[in-house]
């Protein structure tokens, strides 16, 4: 499994990125969390407000307030 | 019945003589600030709702390929409710450029929305009557239409960085926007808290300002350079106004600080939409998208727009 986490290093996105990461780690899933913080690849990507989270190339969340981890999990569980 | 609370609260809860300046500035801090974050709550709860309908995606497919008059006008008004922070002014100038908005429209859209929201009316309301808030509502939407209009009518497609125009995206797209209303209420409560948490301390600056300040510092402090009378207070705070960065919440203290002074409504009005329009931080992160003759117009044509309308309030108000 594919996880994105999309923002250019706003403290958002690190925080996005640590509940991607942590999610992971509690579903005990495969997965690799992927940082992407160029502009123009998270534009590529479509998200317009970031920080933005993808799985398995749909885009599963983006903007603010930043979801919770459990829903983060569930996001990360329905494309396991 | 909040003026009950408040007098009781000072008077009986904390045992404060009555009719001294101190208590009396304690009955007025306690008013407002009841009374301010009340309307916070209800009113971002409510435009909360209202935003989960026009997530930034949906926002970009209604505007696009809309032209002329209708497109501003309505990148305007969506830029009341779709937010966008400066991290992401990029990532969303690009996706609006690709899916076939029109530049001025997006300008217009960048302009309106963090200038005009629900904050800053919100706090205006609260602090200086719903005449001023609504006012400042209607000329922000104004200037994000006008300034967008000239943007379009300059034809500057040539100043954005040409590889903004060949990204093409994957063709991705979030999941349908359709959520159970009950989901919406989880979101505009999540995000009620989230710019609760984020603005209370300025909010409670500013009530302490107008009620402890308020009679310490000679009311007319500021007239001699800011009131009605010196032409150039305008431009003035207008120039101030640019460099600085702040949200709507975060310039709200000194604005309130500014008028309680004496300056003049029309330069306050002013100083805060430089302040929330235009910042050097957003032109550093614009400035990868845009060259910098295009940043420079949209600096010029915002800076003149926005001195005109002080000058206008001055007059009127």
């Amino acid at each position: 499994m594919e996880i994105k986490v999309l923002g250019p290093g706003c403290a958002n996105c690190f925080k996005m990125e640590e509940l991607a990461k942590t999610a992971v780690k509690e579903l005990g899933i495969e997965a690799s969390v992927v940082k992407i913080s160029d502009i123009g690849q998270i534009a590529i990507h479509g998200i317009l407000s970031t920080p933005g989270l993808i799985v398995n190339g749909n885009i599963k969340h983006s903007g603010k307030p930043l979801p919770s981890l459990e829903k983060v999990k569930e996001l990360i569980k329905v494309e396991a | 019945m909040l003026k009950e609370f408040s007098s009781y609260a000072v008077y009986s809860l904390f045992g404060m003589a009555q009719g001294t300046r101190l208590s009396g500035a304690f009955e007025f801090f306690i008013y407002d600030t009841i009374k301010i974050f009340l309307l916070l709550c209800v009113i971002i709860f409510a435009v909360s709702i209202i935003r989960s309908y026009f997530p930034p995606e949906r926002t970009k497919r209604i505007l696009s390929n809309k032209r002329e008059f209708i497109g501003h006008v309505l990148a305007a008004l969506l830029g009341i409710v779709t937010p966008f922070c400066s991290c992401s002014a990029v990532p969303l100038f690009i996706g609006f450029v690709e899916a076939g908005v029109p530049l001025g429209v997006t300008f217009s859209f960048l302009i309106s929305s963090p200038m005009v929201n629900e904050i800053a009316v919100v706090l205006l309301w609260g602090l200086f009557g719903w005449k001023i808030a609504l006012i400042y509502m209607g000329t922000g939407l104004l200037v994000a239409i006008f300034a967008g209009m000239i943007i379009g009518k300059l034809k500057l497609e040539k100043w954005v960085e040409e590889y903004v125009y060949k990204i093409k995206s994957m063709g991705i797209s979030a999941e349908s926007t359709k959520q159970a209303f009950k989901d919406r209420l989880v979101y505009a409560r999540e995000n009620t808290t989230d710019i609760l948490k984020k603005v209370w301390a300025y909010v409670i600056v500013a009530i302490a300002i107008g009620g402890f300040i308020h009679g310490y510092v000679p009311e007319d402090f500021l007239v001699k350079y800011a009131g009605p009378q010196n032409p150039f207070g305008v431009p003035i705070a207008v120039a101030l106004g640019v460099p600085l960065y702040s949200n709507a919440a975060g310039v709200i203290p000194i604005v309130y600080a500014l008028m309680e002074k004496g300056m003049s409504m029309g330069t306050v009005l002013a100083f805060m939409m430089a302040v929330t329009a235009l910042s050097l931080p957003e032109m550093i992160i614009l400035r990868k998208v845009l060259k910098i003759k295009l940043l420079a117009v949209f600096v010029s044509i915002m800076t003149v727009t926005i001195i005109g309308v002080g000058y206008l309030f001055n007059a009127i108000l």
